[in-house]
């Protein structure tokens, strides 16, 4: 779906402005010592500070300071020296002490951008508003029991990062384009893991719809978006949904709209509050938190290649075409397996490899690239035989099969399997006599003018060669024969 | 800024107080006469004067990233007027 | 009341390293006052079994020469500490039932310097009140009376069960918490040392709090060197609440001893307000000459925006009140109202929970800090709360300490200044201020109001300079002679 949706009237534009969660990555909460891991039984993650007894307080953890602002570098953002910590005041079960630790008027991180990848290969610069550090809620269940809500408080104060992006989003592939992109930075500087399955990394979407180029309309926040693809199907059937309404002289309702998976469709939350009033105010338990600039130069010192970097090198370097080069780098182990195997071979060879064949044999298998059975050694070991023609491209699919499943090397491959490459001109003369021999028809007509069936001799010597013989000899060889 | 019986309504539904309607004028008296004595504080010039974040002069201390607490669900529920199954009970929640 | 209970703190415990006593003995007679003084209501959750245990265990240390500096001594504490397995309720009704299970830092720190529990002290319901009278289990009542009228008296507030309890001789000593003047009103309500150290000094961790920019324990004893020892014990850094301090605890007790000569007086005019009784004003001068003559240097200072500390006082704690109250909606502890849904159950708890002063400051800081308003009020009282600090600032840098009044008036009998809350609010207009700035203030008893109640004399020192302060409060308690004794100790109450 284009960004545009042809009304009854005219042309709608959607406006998209995403925030982002991200879960840091830490052991520890952001106020407690409790532990962050996914997936343990209900409350054993839990200090008294994340459950809000009486008199707890918070201390807040070091590293994720360090990682919110290694994340804020990494989105060529403003450090804030200064800022403060906020108390966002609101009842719910799943929030213990009737307020959420965040940072609301002078948050950590201020403008910052992201430069999203199109599939057409141009890219297109998304602002980011701002970066604020804040603490998890807990987790409501609303199944366990016909009359009751049941509370888990493990993830109750996890440090999160709360990306705020501009509405500057016009469509459910820029919106995918941004969350991926954003999801690969955050995972280069290692400050969340960007699992969006487990909540490490949760999107609201606010969406409006205009006419292009007026002003921007009543937007609506859609939250439970657990997947890109989920987003985009939001975002799709929001707009929809907003066109219709508008189209009908009706108005878009400025409300949270919870998305429904099963039918792909978003529907108003039900327990509607009277309008939020969240009293924000600095928290008394913490001072403002105060940044070296000496330490924050450090952290930017220390980061590594980011993605966008990353490709332009890999375009300029290796020659590589922009989407192979945004392809290998939106993961950093895929860009680091690319790069050596890279090494000492050719560039845009090994590209080829390494997002085609391999990639798809490590999708089909279900492994990350950290567990490939072809190593960065192997695969250059490979591509060296093609390279020096021991074998050709197509045998050279047949022997990575193998390779993937047998975890063997390409010589031993080539060697046991009698894979070698013919080279040798007489052994593809005898082979091409062979044909002619066999096809006097043929043979004829081509002579006859027929140019067209030469593809069909060289495939015939090839199938006569076991696919072996090297085919650019095949070539040479049956044109000498056929026209002599 | 006098507070009507609207507004003690409404804050006290923010602050989650339930508030029977025959106490809401005397209530509303009440926060009236408080909060006229604090108007006084417009009077004092605060131009330029940044407000009050901390009466200590010390940096905010940060925790090293280690656990150190939790595994204690026992303690944490013991209080709980309603827990079932290691979770804390409430009446039902629609969202 | 016995030999025992009347000793100081300090005496106590040079008795115990003498042996003239156990520490059971000790406990003996203070747990029989305890239970004589019942109708003072001063105790809400008596410890006596958990007290004799823990003096059983402190003689064997005595014995064994490993006695901590607190070893044996019987301390009240107020239930705003949390203690573990013990009730801490903040005297309100939400917090019905609730035993913490874990230990608040002051006390743990006070356990081990080998103090013992002998119970939880009353108080205002989240030590929000000056009176004692917003506590759920009742006021708890002054033992002083003035003198030919038997109307019963509050004790201040909000430590007003722990003043009662120290006054009357339950304990040597006892916790207070100190917001606005909570320590050091009812210190002076019932003639007693009641010290508010520096906001820093000791931490908050475990302590239920009010308002977490004002909110810090102190001591109330019947002598300065037992607040300066009790203080010793409770003081120090703690990684469990940002903003405690960390600089070394002094010995303050040696601090003692070595008058103030030499120190610069500051008397602040602002503070001779409207209507302050005579005998209020005699005896801050008094105060003065009394620090002169042993050879200080009143001054007058100015401390210009202090008319616009209890208004400022007024916006900031209830604000902070309204979200540090927020986590009392049945769900985790305490008390759970039925309700038709979530929200229901929420709003019928918290109205049947908290009682009217509470309810009251919860509603006014909700409404200072909700849209449209937090620029007018809550932001503006911090702005200034930072001139009140500056105009501080300013005065310590020709003074070493500041001499006032520590309360506008004596105890008050229960009942009176019920109906105006802004005239109840005045009781702290002296001590807010300190509180505002975050300095260490202590109120020494001075004499005796024309019908016989304890009035106090205030001091604000330097940021951490709790040793000056208490330099300066010893020379007025000795220069005061205050030998006076309480109306329950003669009569047990009957008139």
């Amino acid at each position: 779906m284009s960004g545009v949706v042809e009304g009854r009237t005219g042309p709608w534009e959607m406006v998209i402005g995403l925030e982002i969660h991200a879960q840091v990555t830490s052991k520890a909460k952001l106020f407690s010592g409790a532990a962050t891991a996914f997936g343990a039984e209900p409350n054993t993650q839990v200090s008294l500070v994340d459950a809000a007894m009486p008199g707890m307080l918070p201390v807040i953890n070091g590293y994720c300071v360090e990682q919110a602002v290694r994340t804020g570098l990494a989105l060529g953002a403003e450090i804030k020296l200064f800022s403060v910590f906020d108390r966002k005041n609101y009842f719910y079960p799943d929030l213990p002490a009737g307020y959420q630790i965040s940072q609301f008027s002078q948050p950590v991180v201020g403008h910052g951008t992201v430069v999203i990848d199109l599939k057409d290969g141009s890219t297109r610069e998304i602002g980011i508003t701002r970066l604020h550090m804040e603490m998890d809620a807990g987790k409501s269940v609303h199944d366990l029991r016909a009359d009751a809500t049941h509370v888990d408080l493990n993830r109750s104060g996890v440090a999160l990062m709360e990306i705020v992006s501009e509405p500057d989003i016009r469509s459910p592939e820029e919106a995918g384009a941004y969350v991926r992109k954003l999801r690969s930075i955050l995972r280069y500087v290692g400050t969340c893991d960007g699992n969006m399955e487990e909540g490490s990394l949760r999107c609201d979407v606010n969406i409006s719809m205009r006419r292009p180029g007026e002003a921007y309309g009543t937007r609506a926040e859609i939250k439970n978006v657990n997947s890109v693809r989920y987003m985009m199907k939001a975002i799709e059937y929001e707009a929809e949904r907003q066109v219709e309404i508008l189209e009908d002289g009706g108005s878009v309702a400025l409300e949270t709209r919870l998305f429904d998976a099963r039918t792909s469709t978003t529907r108003a939350m039900r327990s509607k509050e009277e309008a939020h009033d969240y009293r924000y105010f600095p928290d008394p338990d913490l001072l403002p938190l105060e940044l070296d600039a000496a330490w924050v130069e450090s952290l930017r010192a220390g980061l590594p290649e980011l993605p966008d970097a990353k490709k332009a090198r890999f375009i300029e370097q290796f020659g590589l075409s922009p989407y192979d080069a945004g392809v290998l780098v939106a993961e950093q182990d895929s860009a680091a397996f690319f790069e050596a195997v890279a090494a000492g071979h050719d560039g845009k060879l090994a590209a080829n490899w390494v997002t085609g064949d391999l990639f798809g044999a490590l999708k089909k298998a279900g492994l990350g690239i950290g567990q490939s059975p072809v190593s960065v050694d192997r695969l250059g070991g490979l591509i060296e035989r093609i390279q020096d023609n021991t074998i050709s491209g197509r045998i050279a699919k047949e022997v990575f099969e193998i390779m993937f499943e047998s975890g063997r090397d390409a010589d031993t491959v080539i060697a046991e399997k009698g894979l070698k490459q013919v080279t040798d001109v007489g052994a593809i003369e005898a082979v091409v006599d062979q044909v002619i021999a066999d096809n006097p028809d043929k043979t004829a007509e081509f002579r006859g003018g027929k140019d067209k069936l030469m593809g069909w001799f060289v495939g015939q010597v090839m199938k006569a060669s076991k696919v072996k013989a090297n085919p650019q000899m095949a070539n040479q060889v049956l044109a000498k024969k056929l026209k002599g | 800024m006098a507070i009507d019986k609207a507004t003690v309504l409404r804050i006290a539904q923010l602050a989650r107080i339930e508030v029977k309607d025959e106490a809401l004028d005397e209530l509303a008296g009440e926060l009236n006469g408080i909060l006229a004595w604090v108007e006084q504080l417009g009077e004092v010039d605060t131009e330029g004067v940044a407000p009050m974040t901390s009466v200590v002069e010390v940096k905010l201390p940060r925790r090293d990233d280690h656990v150190s607490d939790g595994g204690r669900r026992d303690d944490i529920l013991a209080n709980a007027p309603e827990a079932e199954d290691g979770f804390f009970v409430v009446p039902k929640v629609i969202e | 009341m016995s030999a025992l209970t009347d000793l100081t703190l300090a005496e106590a415990r040079a008795g115990l390293d003498k042996r003239e006593y156990s520490a059971v003995e000790l406990t003996r007679a203070h747990i029989a006052a305890v239970e004589a003084a019942r109708p003072l209501n001063a105790v809400v959750a008596e410890t006596f079994d958990r007290a004799l245990a823990g003096a059983a265990a402190s003689d064997q240390r005595l014995g064994a020469g490993e006695a901590g500096l607190l070893e044996g001594v019987p301390l009240g504490i107020k239930d705003l500490f949390c203690t573990e397995g013990v009730r801490s309720q903040a005297c309100s009704h939400i917090l019905d039932g609730f035993k913490p299970t874990y230990e608040s830092t002051v006390t743990r720190k006070l356990w081990a310097a080998g103090a013992l529990m002998i119970g939880k002290t009353n108080m205002d319901e989240f030590a929000m009140g000056s009176s004692n009278m917003t506590s759920h289990e009742g006021p708890a009542i002054n033992p002083w009376r003035r003198s030919g009228d038997n109307r019963q008296l509050v004790p201040g507030g909000s430590s007003g069960g722990s003043a009662a309890a120290v006054a009357a001789r339950l304990c040597l000593g006892a916790t207070g918490t100190d917001t606005g003047g909570s320590i050091r009103q009812p210190a002076a309500f019932c003639g007693l040392v009641g010290l508010k150290p520096t906001y820093g000094r000791c931490s908050r961790w475990g302590i239920i709090a009010f308002a977490s920019s004002l909110d810090q324990a102190g001591p109330l004893t019947r002598t300065v060197r037992d607040a300066a020892l009790m203080l010793r014990a409770m003081a120090g850094h703690d990684a469990k609440d940002s903003t405690s301090v960390d600089t070394p605890v002094p010995d303050y007790a040696a601090a003692l001893g070595q008058g103030v000569k030499g120190m610069r007086i500051g008397i602040p005019a602002e503070y001779r307000v409207d209507g302050m009784p005579d005998e209020i004003e005699a005896l801050w001068r008094k105060g003065a000459d009394w620090l002169k003559a042993a050879g200080a240097e009143p001054v007058e200072i100015t401390l210009p925006h202090t008319k616009y500390a209890l208004p400022t006082y007024y916006i900031v704690a209830p604000a902070e009140a309204s979200s540090n109250l927020a986590r009392y909606d049945g769900v985790r502890y305490g008390l759970r109202l039925k309700g038709e849904d979530l929200r229901d159950m929420y709003a019928k708890t918290r109205a049947a929970g908290f009682g009217q002063e509470v309810r009251r400051r919860v509603l006014i800081g909700t409404y200072v800090l909700s849209a449209g308003y937090y620029d007018a009020y809550y932001l503006q009282a911090q702005k200034v709360r930072s001139v009140i600090a500056r105009d501080f600032k300013q005065a310590f840098e020709s003074v070493d300490l500041v001499l006032t009044p520590t309360a506008p008036s004596a105890a008050f009998a229960i009942g009176e200044k019920m109906d105006d809350p802004i005239a109840m609010y005045l009781n702290d207009v002296f001590t807010v201020p300190a509180s505002l700035a975050g300095l260490p203030a202590i109120s020494v008893p001075a004499g005796l109001s024309a019908d016989g109640l304890p009035l106090g004399l205030h001091l604000i020192g330097k940021p951490f300079d709790e040793e000056t302060v208490l330099r300066a409060a010893e020379t007025l308690e000795e220069a005061a002679a205050f030998r006076a004794k309480p109306a329950w100790l003669e009569d047990g109450g009957a008139p």
